[in-house]
């Protein structure tokens, strides 16, 4: 890998939920392509999956940046939704306002944000209730 | 446990084209919930699943799980079945229920790839 870092753009349909992933799957092989460790590569995948999950869920749609260096990857989605009400209770386990269609395709268990804080090194979220939500997920390449 | 094995104990159906006779996996997960296949689970291994739609191919995609066995008799629609063909995993059906697929796997000598939580 070389000094330059590596900037990658997605847009996240809001509307359909079966190509949920596509973004996460993009990344995983840019990662593997790149000789990034194993290791690094499945934490990266699962925490901006369930980031990219949440954006169609909760967001209604919105942006991922990808910020590759050597050092480290940084994800940051962006959305339009109605924002979250109170961070802290968003954080906790088992907590979810998730729809019924989210639930009926295996997610929406109150999982997403801890997970998220679990697999990456930080995670940093900015939301306004009614104007939407920043999540970003830095996961360190040399920790 | 060879998936030679793991189709006979199952008695399962293999709906992918994917090479599989000469595959082996060393430990298994059950569950329909796929927030905690992606909270949970260690290790890669098979994943055993009621729940059928393309985020149980993502999902597994994710976790490096290349072998998953949809239990209750399900079978996946053609475009799963493309999108789990496109990055070479191996699917299975079985007509066993989750409990009684995991049991019959479990008593075979292949263990969970989920540790025990801390209450």
């Amino acid at each position: 890998m070389n000094n330059n870092i590596i900037t990658l753009h997605y847009d996240i349909d809001g509307t359909n939920f079966t190509i949920a992933g596509q973004a996460s799957s993009n990344i995983k092989k840019v990662l593997k392509q790149l000789g990034v460790d194993p290791a690094i590569i499945r934490r990266t995948a699962i925490s901006m999956y369930e980031g990219e999950i949440n954006t169609v869920i909760h967001g209604k749609g919105g942006v991922a940046d990808i910020y590759i260096s050597p050092d480290q990857i940084r994800i940051v989605f962006t959305d339009h939704g109605p924002g979250i009400a109170d961070i802290e209770k968003a954080m906790q386990e088992g907590f979810s306002t998730a729809s019924a269609e989210a639930r009926e395709l295996g997610f929406g268990a109150g999982m997403g944000l801890p997970n998220m804080k679990k697999y990456a090194d930080a995670l940093n979220i900015e939301s306004t209730p009614g104007e939407g939500t920043t999540v970003e997920l830095i996961i360190n390449i040399h920790s | 446990m060879n998936l030679k094995q793991v189709q006979k104990t199952l008695d399962a159906t293999i709906l992918s084209t994917t090479p599989w006779e000469d595959v082996d996996v060393h430990s298994a997960c059950g569950c329909d919930l796929m927030s905690d296949v992606l909270a949970f689970v260690k290790d890669q291994g098979m994943l055993l699943t009621g729940l059928v739609n393309p985020q149980v191919i993502r999902t597994a995609e994710m976790m490096d799980i290349r072998v998953i066995a949809f239990v209750r008799g399900k079978v996946p629609s053609q475009d799963i079945l493309d999108l789990a063909q496109s990055m070479d995993m191996i699917v299975m059906t079985t007509s066993y229920p989750l409990y009684t697929a995991c049991g019959m796997l479990y008593e075979q000598g292949l263990p969970g790839n989920v540790r025990k939580e801390q209450p």
